[in-house]
């Protein structure tokens, strides 16, 4: 079947999709978008977590067909129009917050959610938005500092 | 396999009746499972996103309507007043990604002995209805006569869930869930418990310690009987040790598990007496502050 949608502003159409198969699957081989990673396919890791209509969600677990004249925003989308990094992934580079990179871009739409709805939120918030992404190289002081690091920037830039 | 996209509800009710043997999708996080790891193999797959009636509820003030695929993430935010156990229990599902998109549907729908919500709906109340409709017509099925067996329900091949039916709480509500870490975790057991003050009630929900949820009937009738034998309801007065540990007696009594990769069946019946207790405890305590400021 053709499924067509939006991908981080653009309108996308990916042909030959088979029924069964996820939004991850299509992002991924079927429109060039390959930062969502797959890895646990059943919505335990949140490495493929993208944002539909949005909301963060886990793509491995929408239906391709779902998505049909919706929005999707990938961590592409999260970088600047000019290709300079956001500031959520910039975050996370100056704290170090990435280690093997594999988990990176579901806890960096995870995170770009989390300080959409609050700037400002406390340890416990962020672990709690989180709790859904699994780093296996265990970094996870360093993710803290790179959300915290966010945090306070994107408070600064409100204040400037 | 087919992908159907039903735009209504009538349109739903119509591809399911022609197409008997679809499996139904609408937040995906326990189908796009099966799916991912070649289980299940449907002849077609029914996607429900586009029937946005599903994603409603409605509080009339005795009961709340809600649409099988409002997300668990909106029962939290939006249901924790009228429906407190729920949202408790929604809490507890997966992760934020999945409480995105997960709702009480999928859960029914699945019918899983280890679903989160089933424990809360259980002891919401008698009261507690699946409303099924096919193009046959709309039928409202009592949760204690939903659950069949293993991820067996009692819908017709014909039928969708549209909504469950649940009476807005009028005492308090309590879940428990015992996991190897906070998020992400199938319940190793659960337990969910309410007092309903106003026709002197309890109710309980024991989920992942059987083949199929299941309120525990003497545990309830015990203490339902001692609440009304003493005035307690009255008085909210303490419940006294012996009462505590005699209800989470008869609700270990009333589970019959197994061992699994998730825990033995011992532990879960030691973990349920403890569940019981503890939930009792804590919805007593809130409900006897409630009767003390109320004097």
């Amino acid at each position: 079947m053709r499924v067509t949608f939006t991908a981080n502003g653009k309108p996308v159409e990916a042909d030959d999709v088979w029924e069964g198969e996820s939004l991850l699957y299509v992002l991924r081989e079927r429109v060039g978008l390959p930062g969502s990673k797959n890895a646990c396919e059943q919505g335990e890791c949140g490495s493929c977590t993208v944002y539909l209509d949005g909301v963060p969600v886990c793509s491995c677990l929408v239906a391709a067909g779902q998505v049909q004249d919706r929005e999707v925003r990938t961590v592409e989308g999260l970088a600047e129009e000019t290709g300079e990094l956001g500031l959520v992934q910039q975050a996370f580079v100056d704290a170090g917050a990435v280690q093997c990179g594999f988990c990176t871009p579901g806890l960096l739409v995870q995170t770009d959610a989390l300080l959409e709805k609050d700037t400002q939120p406390s340890d416990n918030d962020i672990r709690e938005a989180l709790s859904g992404n699994l780093c296996r190289c265990t970094g996870y002081e360093k993710i803290m500092d790179a959300v915290r690091l966010a945090s306070a920037r994107k408070c600064a830039g409100e204040v400037s | 396999m087919e992908f159907l996209r039903p735009a209504t509800w009538d349109e739903a009710l119509a591809a399911k009746a022609e197409y008997p043997t679809a499996l139904p999708i609408a937040g995906g996080t326990d189908v796009m499972v099966e799916l991912n790891f070649d289980v299940h193999r449907p002849s077609a797959i029914l996607d429900l996103n586009r029937v946005t009636e599903l994603t409603e509820w409605t509080n009339d003030g005795s009961v709340v309507r809600l649409g099988a695929s409002v997300p668990y993430a909106r029962i939290i935010s939006e249901l924790s007043g009228p429906l407190p156990g729920l949202a408790l229990a929604a809490h507890t599902v997966g992760s934020p990604q999945i409480r995105n998109r997960g709702g009480v549907g999928g859960n029914l729908g699945a019918a899983s002995p280890a679903g989160d919500s089933h424990p809360a709906l259980l002891a919401a109340g008698r009261d507690v209805h699946v409303e099924a409709a096919s193009v046959r017509g709309t039928r409202l099925i009592p949760i204690d006569e939903f659950y069949v067996g293993v991820k067996r329900n009692c819908l017709e091949a014909d039928e969708l869930i549209r909504a469950v039916h649940v009476p807005v709480a009028d005492g308090p509500q309590q879940f428990s869930k015992i996991g190897t870490r906070n998020a992400m975790v199938i319940a190793v057991c659960a337990f969910g418990f309410a007092l309903h003050p106003k026709n002197g009630t309890v109710g309980t929900g024991i989920g992942s310690a059987a083949p199929t949820p299941r309120r525990a009937v003497e545990a309830e009738e015990y203490l339902q009987g001692v609440l009304a034998e003493r005035g307690l309801w009255e008085s909210g007065e303490l419940l006294g040790t012996e009462v505590v540990q005699r209800f989470g007696e008869l609700v270990k009594a009333a589970a019959s598990p197994i061992d699994d990769v998730r825990g033995t069946a011992d532990y879960r019946r030691h973990a349920l007496a403890v569940m019981a207790r503890r939930t009792l405890t804590w919805c007593w305590n809130d409900y006897g502050k409630q009767i003390r400021s109320a004097a």
